[in-house]
């Protein structure tokens, strides 16, 4: 006897999704999307949803989450949401461009931009793309497209809306520009968001994102920043993220630098179901430098995925990775980290850490360098720890009447600020050390009652 | 103020502690010598709290607690220390959040109000002045790349902020230099009043050069062997712990 399993695959389920939409998706869209939505579906099929045995995602299963049925929102829902009234963010004493996008649409009701220096572009890459193309016509798609990942050709094809930022040449954006990216839905839903930073030469720009979610709804969150960092330019780039557990938040960043530019980048994963950071950063001009950072807190059956990529492809440029994992309970975290040195890069440095604290039997937590080094003159190290909390300091601690528990929670505190203290804005490092505590003592526990003092 | 009757006490099924016998009253110094494994380090560590030991007999009495029954937080905010024989290195946590937590926890205990970082700041500077400590200790994360001779100052300025009813300094004259020496007896004779006691636990007559003992005792194979004033140091001194050994062997 045979059975016919009639159960599609979800890479066909998204396939389908993409043929039924394919109108809808095209229009209002400007061309310089619509052209490689067809070409990015195509790559997207070559691979598909990968399984166990794509050695990308070999411990990182998205197979489960694009089994469930999604809603997605191919067309602006204007007015769905009066964000003044649900969000009030007062991220105390960050004094911030604030700009607010709901399930990947831009929002432009509370006017963004209005502070910003002249010849600064902040709004919505979709309304750009229409409205000025040749802003962006050279710099859309340019890093994203050359990536083998299924999930990036996914969100090429998908693509609506995002946030789209322009710091034109030797502009320095003084006041941080923070983004709040909301995903709000009674029905479970896909959300593809693509955003993109442009830092033209001698620019300085500090952005700010942090994911939420508003409903209890199950989110399949796929974002794709691009930014390039143009010649003695500064980005700062950080994201806080903070989904609840039913979600699964794909998060793929590509960072060019150019000559003599400077990269700070961060991501902070407080919460949520699923989650996989892949993260690109290359290096085209000499003596540019990155730093690169990640720090995770899981419970529960929570998993974070961070998966980088240094391109060293020209010489007298350097590395720094720090990526730091505290898992509690059955959660589950990875790290992969590969540094390419191409032949010609010589005096590279690069330098990638890791470390890892379990503080249950049960989390487990996966890690792997790999150093591809194709030049002979290089300085580049790397190194991974996993342990528990340390006893000896616990025991000194708890000798200085320190309680078992505060002392739990200053080591832990202690090992996330090195991470912590890589941030350059000093009101935002403050505030994340102190939603790391109250992380860490369980108060963060869904965004309804995040300390981001959503009033939601 | 401390009373030990008859502890027993193993680690890994191996006994180290057999039977201890031990008075400390108020106003009193006691040096507990005795060669390396005698025990030392074990009886100091019990005390202050550490659960890597297991207890097989006998009652310790700590301002009329059983001390045995608390645990190594309350111990210390009832006015036990413990100086470390090896002190630990917390990087990441700056020396004044550590000594800020410890200090308000203690008057927590007391049902004081914590201070303000002016008061603990102001407390700060004293104690320093006191032990003549340089300011750059406090500035640093928790004996991260310190000396050893900073590690052990810095335990003496901990005692110093936490006014224990009763320190046991375990090793503290160990890899010292004769001026960081100085400088550790100095704070320890600083800090002592009719209110408080001081068990020295040392290997070395040396320390006793500075910290005069009412008390010493003579701790071999986890027992008190001998027990006699200040002179028995110089006498173990001249005559090496053999003298000892061969005492009680014979």
């Amino acid at each position: 006897m045979s059975v016919i399993s009639e159960k599609i695959s979800p890479t066909d389920r998204v396939v389908t999704l993409f043929e039924q939409n394919r109108e809808i998706l095209n229009q209002g869209s400007s061309p310089i999307l619509n052209r490689v939505r067809e070409v990015s579906m195509k790559r997207f099929i070559q691979s598909g949803i990968p399984g166990f045995k794509n050695e990308d995602y070999k411990y990182t299963n998205l197979q489960p989450a694009f089994e469930k049925s999604y809603n997605q929102e191919l067309v602006r829902e204007s007015g769905l949401i009066n964000l003044n009234e649900v969000f009030k963010c007062n991220l105390p004493e960050l004094d911030s461009h604030l700009v607010f996008l709901v399930n990947g649409w831009f929002y432009s009701g509370n006017n963004p931009g209005a502070e910003l220096p002249k010849g600064v572009v902040l709004g919505s890459l979709e309304q750009i793309a229409n409205e000025k193309p040749e802003l962006l016509q050279n710099y859309l798609n340019r890093q994203a497209g050359l990536s083998n990942d299924p999930f990036v050709a996914l969100n090429t094809a998908f693509v609506k809306d995002g946030f789209f930022m322009f710091v034109p040449k030797g502009v320095a954006v003084e006041k941080p520009v923070q983004i709040v990216n909301l995903l709000s839905s009674e029905a479970n839903l896909m959300v593809t968001q693509r955003n993109l930073v442009i830092a033209e030469a001698g620019s300085q720009v500090k952005i700010l994102v942090c994911d939420h979610t508003l409903t209890t709804a199950s989110f399949l969150f796929n974002s794709v920043t691009e930014v390039f960092v143009g010649d003695d330019a500064m980005v700062d780039a950080y994201t806080i993220q903070n989904h609840h557990n039913q979600s699964t938040t794909i998060n793929s960043s590509f960072f060019k630098l150019q000559h003599n530019s400077n990269l700070v980048t961060g991501v902070v994963s407080l919460h949520g179901g699923l989650i996989r950071n892949n993260l690109k950063v290359t290096f085209s001009g000499e003596h540019g430098e990155a730093n690169v950072n990640g720090l995770s807190f899981t419970d529960k059956k929570q998993h974070v995925d961070n998966y980088t990529l240094i391109e060293h492809s020209s010489p007298n440029c350097l590395s720094n990775q720090i990526y730091k994992n505290i898992l509690d309970d059955e959660s589950t975290g990875a790290f992969s980290g590969r540094i390419h040195v191409a032949r010609d890069a010589q005096q590279t440095n690069a330098f990638q850490r890791n470390n890892n604290v379990l503080l249950s039997d049960k989390a487990k937590m996966q890690t792997k360098p790999q150093l591809i080094i194709d030049a002979d003159d290089v300085k580049c190290s790397h190194g991974a720890t996993v342990g528990q909390i340390n006893e000896e300091a616990l025991f000194f601690m708890r000798t200085r009447g320190i309680g078992e528990k505060d002392a739990r929670m200053m080591l832990m505190n202690a090992f996330a600020h090195e991470v912590v203290q890589k941030i350059s804005i000093e009101t935002l490092r403050d505030r994340i050390d102190e939603l790391i505590e109250k992380r860490l003592n369980g108060e963060v526990s869904r965004c309804h009652t995040c300390s981001y003092q959503c009033n939601c | 103020m401390l009373s030990i009757k008859n502890l027993r006490a193993s680690v890994e099924g191996k006994e180290i502690l057999k039977g201890i016998n031990l008075e400390v009253k108020a106003g009193e110094v006691h040096a507990i010598m005795g060669p390396n494994g005698s025990g030392k380090s074990t009886l100091a560590n019990i005390l202050a709290g550490k659960d890597d030991y297991e207890i097989l007999e006998g009652e310790v009495t700590f301002l009329g607690q059983d001390l045995l029954e608390l645990s190594p937080e309350v111990r210390s905010r009832s006015g036990l220390f413990l100086g470390f024989q090896y002190p630990v290195e917390i990087p990441g946590v700056p020396m004044v959040n550590f000594l800020k937590a410890s200090v308000n926890e203690h008057r927590k205990f007391k049902g004081l109000a914590p201070l303000t970082a002016g008061e603990f700041l102001k407390l700060m500077r004293s104690k320093k002045d006191m032990l003549h400590l340089d300011t750059e200790l406090t500035n640093r994360s928790v004996n991260e790349g310190f000396s050893g001779g900073e590690k052990k100052k810095n335990e003496i300025f901990q005692m110093a902020m936490l006014e224990p009813k009763l320190a046991i300094l375990d090793e503290t004259d160990s890899g010292l230099d004769i001026d960081a020496l100085r400088i550790v007896a100095e704070g320890v004779n600083a800090l002592k009043s009719p209110e408080n006691a001081t068990v020295l636990v040392t290997h070395y007559q040396r320390l006793l050069d500075y910290i005069v003992p009412d008390f010493v005792h003579v701790l071999y194979n986890g027992r008190i062997v001998k027990t006699g004033g200040k002179e028995l140091a110089f006498e173990l001194e001249e005559k090496g712990y053999d003298w000892i050994k061969n005492g009680i062997e014979n």
